[in-house]
């Protein structure tokens, strides 16, 4: 166990340091820099902005530099102050972001999980039933419309036809709940399909005809023994689930008007905010890499014969 | 090698096609062969998928929309980008006649007063109309527009789906949107096929070492938010001076674009695809064509390719639907297709934008999203109906 955690450390230094790389190398590549608007600036003004942002020095300097800063600082000086958002530094525009976004994403996971797992552990019992048609054609349904659209439609009705739900803000259950549905939809849908697929598998094996056998309730019977060994689908889709719904909340963001993480990264990457983009970048990265590896764990936990190696 | 073959004696064997009751025999032997007709994994598939009535329905849906796509120039359509703000701004869907253009188009002209040929100002009005009411037409869809415009004239389908903030037609821009959706869809899929099959079974074939990285590079690539990225590649491909050198090579953004979202979509099938190659390269036929002399190239596209594309097949179709989606993605967050380019991710975009608290504009965003949403749908079912028909484990069920 412990060196399947030092080798996937070894392997989340790699590939974060690839990110960096390419993230670097791609926002000096484009021709332009963060401060050439449309109102030339004073040479002198121009040279003292360049040396705040440390934008003057020779790019592979820039380059080791920031490895250093991230390396050596401190949480909440690791990326040094934004360009677009003069005031604050990108660590704290992170601290400000990230509590929002990562709300927001939970609550859409756990809606997406107990309504996609219910949904299948019914489909699969109730088999060929008029209820798992319609839940199954609703999850279809699910996948296929786009959380955009669906956050969309769901602005529309829910907020100006039937005025239940507030139209943007954060804090309260009620400004959470809307975004979060639409964000967690198409992954509910997925999850149930997953479910249903391995429940039934699982509903014709030996083990669950000796559970019955015994004499325990159906509850019983599918709560402690299917649902485990039918759950293995559902825990291997984990990993991309989050990294959909980190894509996710972008979007969802954007239409709820919420004080997201992803609110700030489109608007960085297009005015060359070359710290505050670099820094969404790796935050972004870093996450899925840890969401990845507890669903690593979480697969030796849950089936037995499955060794963390 | 002769000596030796000299030297092994063949078993006594009747020799074929000596007496005349041999001959018939065969050519017997032979004639039941011919009428025996066996039925390939395509006709059995083709007979499975027949049998799933959602995946036809799907099927049907698809082919009808591809086909409409293609002949939308020739649809008697409003035009998709002609501006009419003072009269038509954000009309609700009607079943009222609208003409296609109004006459004072031809107002602004400059040539036209001074062509007194009949023929010639009905040409030089057809140039003006079609540069005026299309949006760069290639030289097919103008072919297109000419015959509509002698089809149809000026008659054109109300606005069914109402109009958007600048007086334009919705259902036109649905089907014009259809066309860059559908493209999208298609060659990013087909970019991403061709990348995720040839490193898949380079990668399953050459196995050992060779193997372990390339395998090991996609695991990295995998964890890497793809999206950022992305973005980024895309706001250096939109800098005037880059998108001019591109220009040079013949290289317009959508084709980028493609491209880009072909690059991304790869993994998935290079991970399948490798996995079926490793469990094929060790079959006989394989052996037999190493023992022959064919080179591994020959062997990885003429004999391993051909013997995964059930599983590519299947594959792609899950595909189309997620590419088609990450361009509505891009699109809508107004990275993606640009105007007067439209697609079903920006139209939907559009809608949004015109939300206010007092008045919604609810079919802006209803009909695009409808139908991104029913072919994305279509596509599912399609998909799934395809899996099970190349599952052989399915067959006679």
């Amino acid at each position: 166990m412990f060196a399947f955690l030092l080798r996937r450390l070894g392997w989340a230094v790699l590939t974060i340091w690839i990110v960096y790389s390419v993230t670097f190398f791609l926002m000096r590549s484009v021709p332009g820099g963060p401060f050439d608007g449309e109102r030339q600036l004073p040479e002198e003004v121009e040279r003292n902005l360049l040396e705040k942002y440390n934008l003057n020095d020779p790019v592979h300097i820039q380059y080791f530099n920031g490895i250093r800063d991230i390396v050596v600082n401190p949480i909440g000086e690791k990326f040094g102050p934004s360009i677009r958002l003069a005031d604050y530094n990108v660590d704290e525009v992170i601290a400000q972001g990230f509590p929002v976004s990562a709300s927001l994403g939970i609550f859409a996971m756990v809606f997406a999980l107990l309504l996609g797992m219910t949904s299948g552990v019914i489909s699969a019992i109730k088999r060929n039933s008029a209820l798992d048609v319609g839940f199954m054609a609703v999850a279809t349904l699910g996948i296929s419309v786009p959380s955009f659209v669906l956050a969309s439609v769901a602005v529309i009705v829910f907020v100006f036809w039937i005025p239940i739900f507030p139209a943007a803000g954060w804090g309260q259950l009620s400004q959470i709940l809307l975004p979060a549905l639409c964000l967690g939809a198409p992954f509910a849908g997925y999850i149930a399909r997953l479910t249903r697929t391995g429940m039934l598998e699982v509903l014709g094996q030996d083990y669950i005809r000796t559970a019955y056998a015994k004499g325990l309730a159906t509850r019983r019977v599918v709560v402690r023994h299917a649902l485990r060994g039918a759950i293995l689908p559902v825990v291997s889709y984990l990993g991309p689930a989050v990294a959909g719904i980190l894509t996710g909340s972008l979007i969802v963001e954007r239409i709820f008007y919420l004080p997201g993480m992803g609110s700030h990264f489109i608007e960085a990457a297009l005015q060359r905010d070359y710290p505050l983009a670099m820094g969404m970048v790796l935050v972004y990265t870093c996450l899925l890499y840890v969401m990845n590896t507890l669903v690593d764990i979480s697969y030796g936990v849950i089936d037995p014969r499955v060794k963390v190696e | 090698m002769s000596d030796v073959s000299d030297n092994v004696e063949l078993p006594n064997q009747p020799v074929p096609g000596t007496g005349k009751r041999d001959l018939e025999y065969y050519a017997q032997i032979l004639e039941e062969a011919r009428s025996i007709k066996g039925t390939s994994l395509w006709q059995d598939a083709w007979k499975q998928l027949k049998r799933n009535r959602a995946a036809m329905v799907s099927l049907v849906f698809l082919v009808l929309l591809a086909v409409l796509a293609f002949f939308t120039p020739l649809l008697p359509l409003q035009s998709p980008i002609y501006q009419d703000i003072e009269q038509r701004q954000l009309s609700a869907p009607s079943l009222s006649a609208v003409r296609l253009y109004p006459e004072s188009i031809f107002e602004n002209d400059e040539q036209l007063p001074e062509l007194s040929d009949a023929s010639k100002i009905a040409s030089r009005k057809q140039e003006i109309l079609v540069s005026t009411l299309w949006n760069n037409p290639g030289t097919i869809s103008q072919w297109l527009i000419k015959m509509r415009l002698s089809i149809f004239g000026t008659w054109s389908l109300p606005s069914l789906c109402g109009t958007d903030n600048l007086g334009r037609d919705v259902l036109s821009r649905v089907f014009w949107g259809a066309r860059v959706s559908i493209i999208v869809g298609i060659v990013a899929t087909f970019v991403s096929l061709l990348i995720g099959v040839s490193y898949g079974a380079i990668s399953g074939f050459m196995g050992g070492k060779v193997d372990n990285i390339m395998m090991r590079i996609v695991d990295v690539i995998y964890s890497v938010p793809f999206i950022f990225v992305v973005i980024f590649m895309i706001t250096i491909v939109k800098e005037d001076q880059i998108a001019e050198v591109l220009e040079k090579w013949g290289i317009d953004q959508i084709k980028v674009f493609f491209i880009m979202i072909g690059m991304i979509y790869w993994l998935t099938m290079a991970r399948v695809v490798r996995g079926q190659v490793i469990s094929l390269k060790n079959e006989q036929f394989v052996e037999a064509a190493r023992a022959i002399g064919a080179s591994p190239t020959r062997i990885i596209f003429k004999h391993l390719i051909p013997n995964v594309m059930g599983i590519v097949i299947v594959y792609l179709t899950l595909t189309i639907p997620a590419v088609m989606r990450f361009e509505a993605f891009l699109s809508f967050l107004g990275l993606g297709v640009e105007a007067p380019d439209v697609s079903w991710g920006l139209l939907v975009n559009e809608g949004i934008q015109v939300i206010t608290p007092i008045k919604t504009y609810g079919w802006l965003v209803l009909y695009p999203g409808l139908t991104l949403a029913l072919t994305l749908f279509a596509l599912s079912f399609l998909g799934d109906g395809l899996r099970d028909a190349l599952d052989p484990k399915m067959k006679n069920k």
